[in-house]
């Protein structure tokens, strides 16, 4: 299949589209450096195709003094044609160097501002997309979208646009000499590009296959590196080699194939070059001495002064579309990460409606409450009504969930019905297998999900009023999978609060029971996590992320299997300083650890998305139901 | 270390040695083109005879063909033998990963192990490709346009004595200036992506937290100082074109005034004017070909690093091997810990274990119980050598493992890690890891042992359910069971659990145990596990602090006169069965 007719099946207009698209984003971030650019490189082009005009006077100048001898007379013509060349030349020069920097310049802030438009239109986006997009996928991005972006910025455009201008340019240039030879040339030029089409449309295609396996291959190193020790286990060393080998090769015959494609373009289009070069010269040699009359603009008549310049812009046009035919890869490539990059940034963002926000506040003697810009440690929720009057209600943590249904995918709803009250203070726990709809059920709170239908209600007001980042910084949430941030172990425990002392955090260590492990480590609190945390215990990570949200100092707190990964001793150590943490929260729990839940005030029973039961730990005890059964489960064995 | 790598052009060397060879007689003919065509010019200038201009035509016409052919298969050659380059490197060094213990993986992290077979391979194949392709080309060309220019030009070429040490200083100065300017802001660059990827991983803390502005905030500056510095970077070598230009423009003018003069003074005789024309060409061959060179450098320092971290994998020793005739049957399921110390590499402090002795009969279950740290995972690592002691010997069935055929070892002894992980795949294709050749039947039991066919059967293509890279789409305890019932198909003799039913409820849990006991009763087991509960009724316990086991009883006995056991006991099970009792259990 030809290039074109590769570009073709795919939307041409949605390439066309692209391509636009990154000229009019370059255009808005460059309004006045992006033309002078442009600018500067025809000017460059034009520049560089004018001097054969004087290569040919002083040529023509040699041709006439060559048999008199007479370098006297011909030295004065020669230098003043020379120095109007020198002058192009110059003019050239600078340019050819104004133009490099800009085009720098221009390629580097062109990349740091679509890095931090999608980077921060990412930040924007919702837990969905991350949830429904593998991470690999979302940084090559990053990585290999950005670089065939770059490839295209700062070297394809330039050159496509200045071997235009100078193809262009010396067509004229040509057609001023000779019109028999400018058409010689044009036939010549409409080989190369049938060549280009036929050779880089194979190329194009078997990149992009290459693009693909190269995918390939890469998921699957990941995957088995990652499971090594398990490979280890099962003797499947030689299997997952022998897997291996097989996605390897078909990356080998892809890779070599699109390789040698574009590897064998240059040196055809050359030659096809050389030969219409020779062509050239055979044409001219034979329209000298036929004495043949000269059609051209100039009214010249033929002469070696006409076929020496031309043979040289022979060579010059078909080295500019060689150029050309050599970007087509770059193109074609930088064009698919653009619109994989341009994808992202398109991605529907998070949308925030909510108007209530977190102030600090001052409670006055009397009970009402006012607004202050300093950090008081009492919070308000400020509520402004359509009548421009702002009411305070004071930060407390009542959650209500008021009949509450909820689907990750239409048609297929996980929560029927959840109607939950967690006074302030209160601790509630949710139990039940996996894949009740425990986490689902915090997921709402925080909003990273939108409930169906029904309501949340967080001390009285709708949650969906109010500013979803306030929201959940009165939330503090510690998760199963712990996330720690390349950093010191101070600066991660400083995430919850960013405000936050050292003593502040060392405190908020102490209490999630941290302390002991931390100052052991090489650097203490200023050790320097890599990879997630890499280098600790996944009980430790645990601990870390207790005290990043001890240090947040929340009213609500949800403990989604917060130790799980804490040994029940060093639990016991840590349940002290969690039920520091708790005191005075409205706390949500879940853990499959029965003994985690056991003294909270309501304990919440799930099943398949439904509440079956609820009560205190006594209360369900007493009912001798799915939870009576769960807990004596533990014991059945005796 | 380039010789570590240059082991892996294995078949390709053929294509890797024929490229210069074709690449060379193809710059011969290259330089040979211009020579002719100034030929062809003088005759045209000449207004001699047609026929002579057919025939230097002609001449011209079969070098350029040949040109093109040679170019082409240069072209073919030099593809395959990078592309070919690059498959034998991964693949090599996914066969050496493949035969690393344990040891030498911690030594690598996952993510670099990655990047070494991808990243720095491509860039290792880019600089080979550029190797064959322009190392011999560009010195060739340089020589032959130089020898060419002198034939041609006579005394005019001695101006490239000039301009060539211009060029050669001036890109020598901007690759000097801007080789380390690269390296910092590659490192940069590299940061940068790890820090996305930790944003993209941790989203949800970031949004938990709401921290998104902050992180805007991180990342811009980020990304500012690699903007900075790749611009800094990048325009020094902006500046190569328009030297490159200078000196091309440099030695047109110098050519067509000492030209003109030499050859207006000798009325054509010294110079005429295709030999002119010649010596522009010549003279940029020899400049781009200088270019090149300088080029070839750039790639090569760039791909030093990729180079030095693709041989460290290659080079890596494999600590555990299998031992010279190995013994291929294991007698039985009885394991003994005779003075066994250990640590993880050689040069670490502290010891993982210390002093452990401890006797296992074959078909006894045993439970092993401790607190983060304190060596439980260690202790079972030894079993079927993931890791060999430091000091000490471990048995299985009698014999030191190390006597074994690391193969009929491992099959013998199956452990459930701690970190599972399944592939990607159906479920029926992770679990025949255990087994390759188990048939439907010996799955279905497997995952019955392991509580998993009922989920299973729950799925709507059952045993033939899609599994995602990483089993994100099936939950942590369901995963837990899935790699159980993978660790039995093995039928082994020695079944270890690493903590592996935590995420399973605890009803679950004692099922499995129950099925353990009811259907492989003659199977060592050796569970690791968090709750008493799942290990209440092992034959034996061990209590492990600090790497030391601290007792081994049963539970009676442990309970009596093991602190540290009844304390965890009291935490666990104990307040929970007052609590239970109160409501009159």
């Amino acid at each position: 299949m030809s290039e074109s007719e590769v570009m073709e099946t795919q939307k041409p207009k949605a390439k066309l589209g692209t391509f636009l698209r990154i000229i009019k984003t370059l255009f808005s971030y460059y309004p006045v450096l992006l033309p002078i650019t442009a600018f500067c490189f025809i000017f460059t082009a034009a520049v560089s195709s004018i001097p054969p005009l004087f290569f040919q006077q002083v040529i023509s100048v040699i041709q006439d003094s060559i048999h008199t001898g007479d370098w006297a007379t011909a030295k004065p013509v020669i230098l003043s044609r020379l120095s109007i060349l020198a002058l192009f030349y110059l003019l050239a020069v600078i340019s050819i160097a104004i133009c490099r920097q800009l085009i720098v310049v221009i390629t580097q802030g062109f990349l740091y501002r679509i890095r931090r438009a999608m980077f921060d239109g990412m930040q924007g986006l919702l837990i969905r997309y991350f949830d429904t997009h593998k991470h690999g996928d979302i940084m090559s991005h990053y990585t290999n979208d950005t670089d065939t972006m770059r490839q295209l910025i700062s070297e394809s455009l330039p050159m496509l646009l200045q071997s235009a201008v100078i193809v262009i340019t010396v067509f004229f240039v040509m057609l001023y000499f000779c019109i028999w030879l400018t058409i010689l040339v044009v036939i010549g030029v409409i080989a190369m590009l049938f060549v280009t089409r036929k050779l880089g449309g194979g190329s194009a295609q078997y990149f992009k296959r290459q693009q693909k396996s190269l995918g390939e291959v890469e998921g699957y190193i990941q995957e088995m590196i990652n499971g090594q020790r398990v490979i280890k286990v099962f003797n499947y060393e030689s299997q997952a080699g022998a897997d291996f080998a097989r996605i390897n090769d078909v990356l080998y015959e892809h890779s070599y194939r699109a390789n040698a494609y574009s590897n064998m373009l240059g040196p055809i289009i050359i030659n096809i070059g050389n030969v219409l070069y020779v062509l050239v010269a055979m044409l001219g040699g034979l329209l000298l001495i036929s004495n043949a009359p000269n059609i051209s603009l100039s009214g010249l008549p033929m002469g070696i002064s006409i076929v020496v310049p031309f043979l040289n812009m022979t060579k010059q046009f078909t080295g500019n579309v060689n150029t050309v035919a050599q970007q087509v890869n770059s193109i074609v490539m930088g064009l698919a990460g653009a619109e994989r990059v341009f994808m992202l940034m398109d991605e529907e963002p998070e949308t925030d409606d909510g108007y209530v926000t977190l102030v600090n506040a001052k409670i006055q003697p009397d009970g009402t409450i006012t607004e202050t810009t300093e950090r008081t440690g009492q919070w308000a929720w400020r509520h402004p009504h359509s009548d421009e009057t702002v009411t305070y209600t004071p930060l407390a943590g009542d959650v209500i969930l008021d009949h509450v249904d909820f689907s990750y995918e239409e048609d297929n709803p996980v929560l029927f019905d959840i109607t939950v009250h967690a006074k302030p203070g209160q601790k509630v726990a949710f139990v039940g297998a996996t894949g009740a709809g425990k986490t689902t059920i915090t997921n709402l709170i925080n909003r990273y999900y939108d409930i169906s239908d029904g309501k949340i209600r967080y001390d009285g007001i709708n949650i969906n009023k109010i500013k979803k980042g306030d929201l959940r910084r009165s939330l503090g949430i510690v998760l199963q999978d712990t996330h720690l941030f390349s950093g010191t172990v101070i600066d991660n425990i400083r995430y919850g609060r960013l405000d936050a002392t050292d003593e502040e955090c060392i405190a908020a260590a102490k209490l999630a029971g941290a302390d002991g492990f931390i100052t052991r480590l090489p650097d203490g609190y200023q050790t320097v996590l890599y990879g997630n945390g890499a280098n600790l215990s996944q009980g430790q990570r645990q601990l870390i992320a207790i005290a990043r949200a001890a240090v947040a100092d929340p009213p609500v707190m949800i403990l989604d299997e917060a130790t799980s990964s804490i040994d029940t001793r060093t639990e016991a150590i840590v349940q002290r300083g969690m039920d520091q943490l708790m005191k005075g929260r409205t706390v949500f729990v879940i853990a499959h650890r029965l003994s985690t839940v056991m003294n909270s005030d309501v304990i919440i029973v799930l099943d398949n998305g439904r509440i079956i039961e609820r009560g205190s730990h006594d209360e369900l005890i007493a009912q001798r139901g799915t939870y009576y059964r769960l807990y004596t489960g533990a014991f059945e064995l005796e | 270390m380039y010789k570590t790598l240059l082991k892996s052009v294995g078949k390709y060397k053929k294509t890797a040695t024929a490229t210069p060879v074709i690449i060379a007689a193809e710059t011969v003919i290259e330089a040979l083109i211009p020579f002719t065509t100034a030929k062809l010019v003088n005759e045209i200038k000449g207004g001699c005879d047609y026929s002579v201009i057919v025939k230097y035509g002609a001449m011209l016409f079969i070098m350029a063909c040949l040109s093109l052919v040679l170019g082409g298969a240069a072209g073919y050659t030099s593809a395959i033998a990078a592309c070919g380059f690059a498959r034998n490197l991964r693949r090599d060094m996914f066969y050496k990963v493949q035969t690393y213990s344990f040891e030498n993986i911690d030594k690598f992290s996952s993510s670099s192990l990655v990047t070494r077979m991808t990243t720095d391979v491509t860039y290792v194949q880019h600089a080979f490709l550029t190797v064959i392709r322009l190392a011999i080309r560009s010195p060739l060309v340089f020589l032959f346009a130089i020898i060419m220019a002198y034939i041609m030009g006579g005394s005019l070429s001695a101006m490239f004595v000039v301009i060539v040490p211009l060029l050669a200083f001036g890109l020598f100065m901007i690759t000097k200036k801007a080789m380390p300017a690269f390296r910092s802001v590659f490192r940069k660059y590299d940061r940068m992506n790890e820090s996305i990827e930790e944003n993209v991983i941790a989203i949800r803390a970031v949004k938990g937290f709401a921290r998104e502005e902050y992180e805007k905030q991180k990342f811009n500056n980020a990304a500012l100082e690699i903007k900075r510095d790749f611009t800094k970077a990048e325009r020094i070598v902006a500046l190569t074109a328009p030297l490159m230009q200078s000196c091309i423009y440099l030695n047109m003018l110098i050519v067509l005034f000492f030209g003109s003069k030499i050859a207006i003074s000798s009325m054509g005789v010294d110079l005429d004017v295709g030999q002119i024309s010649a010596m522009l060409t010549y003279g940029i061959q020899i400049l781009i070909s200088l270019n090149m060179l300088s080029m070839v450098y750039v790639i090569l320092t760039i791909s030093v690093e990729s180079i030095r971290r693709i041989s460290e994998v290659l080079e890596e020793v494999p600590v555990i091997t299998n031992p010279k005739d190995p013994i291929y049957e294991v007698k039985d399921g009885s394991v003994d810990f005779i003075g066994v110390n250990f640590k993880y590499s050689a040069h670490a402090e502290r010891y993982a274990l210390q002093n452990i002795n401890l006797h296992i009969k074959s078909g006894e279950t045993v439970g092993i119980l401790g607190g983060t740290g304190s060596g439980k995972s260690s202790l079972v690592q030894l079993i079927p050598r993931l890791y060999d002691v430091t000091e000490g010997v471990v048995k299985v069935g009698g014999i030191d493992v190390r006597k074994y055929d690391l193969e009929t070892l491992r099959n013998n002894v199956a452990v459930v890690l701690q970190k599972n992980v399944l592939f990607s795949g159906t479920i029926k294709e992770n679990l025949l890891w255990g087994n390759e050749n188990a048939t439907d039947e010996e799955i279905r039991e497997a995952c019955r042992l392991a509580c998993a066919d009922e989920f299973i059967n729950s799925f709507p293509d059952g045993y033939n359910t899609k599994i995602e890279q990483g089993g994100t789409n099936v939950s942590g305890g369901q995963k837990q069971r899935l790699t159980i019932a993978r660790a039995l198909l093995k039928k082994p003799k020695i079944l270890i659990l690493d903590d592996s039913t935590s995420a399973v409820d605890t009803r679950t849990d004692a099922k499995i145990r129950h099925s353990f006991r009811e259907y492989i009763p003659s199977t060592t087991k050796i569970i690791i596990a968090q709750r008493i509960a799942s290990v209440i009724d092992a034959d034996k316990i061990v209590v492990m602090d600090g790497g030391s086991i601290v007792d081994i009883g049963t539970h009676a006995e442990l309970i009596e006169r093991c602190e540290i056991y009844r304390e965890t006991y009291d935490q666990q099970i104990k307040k929970s069965r007052s609590s239970a009792a109160n409501v009159g259990v």
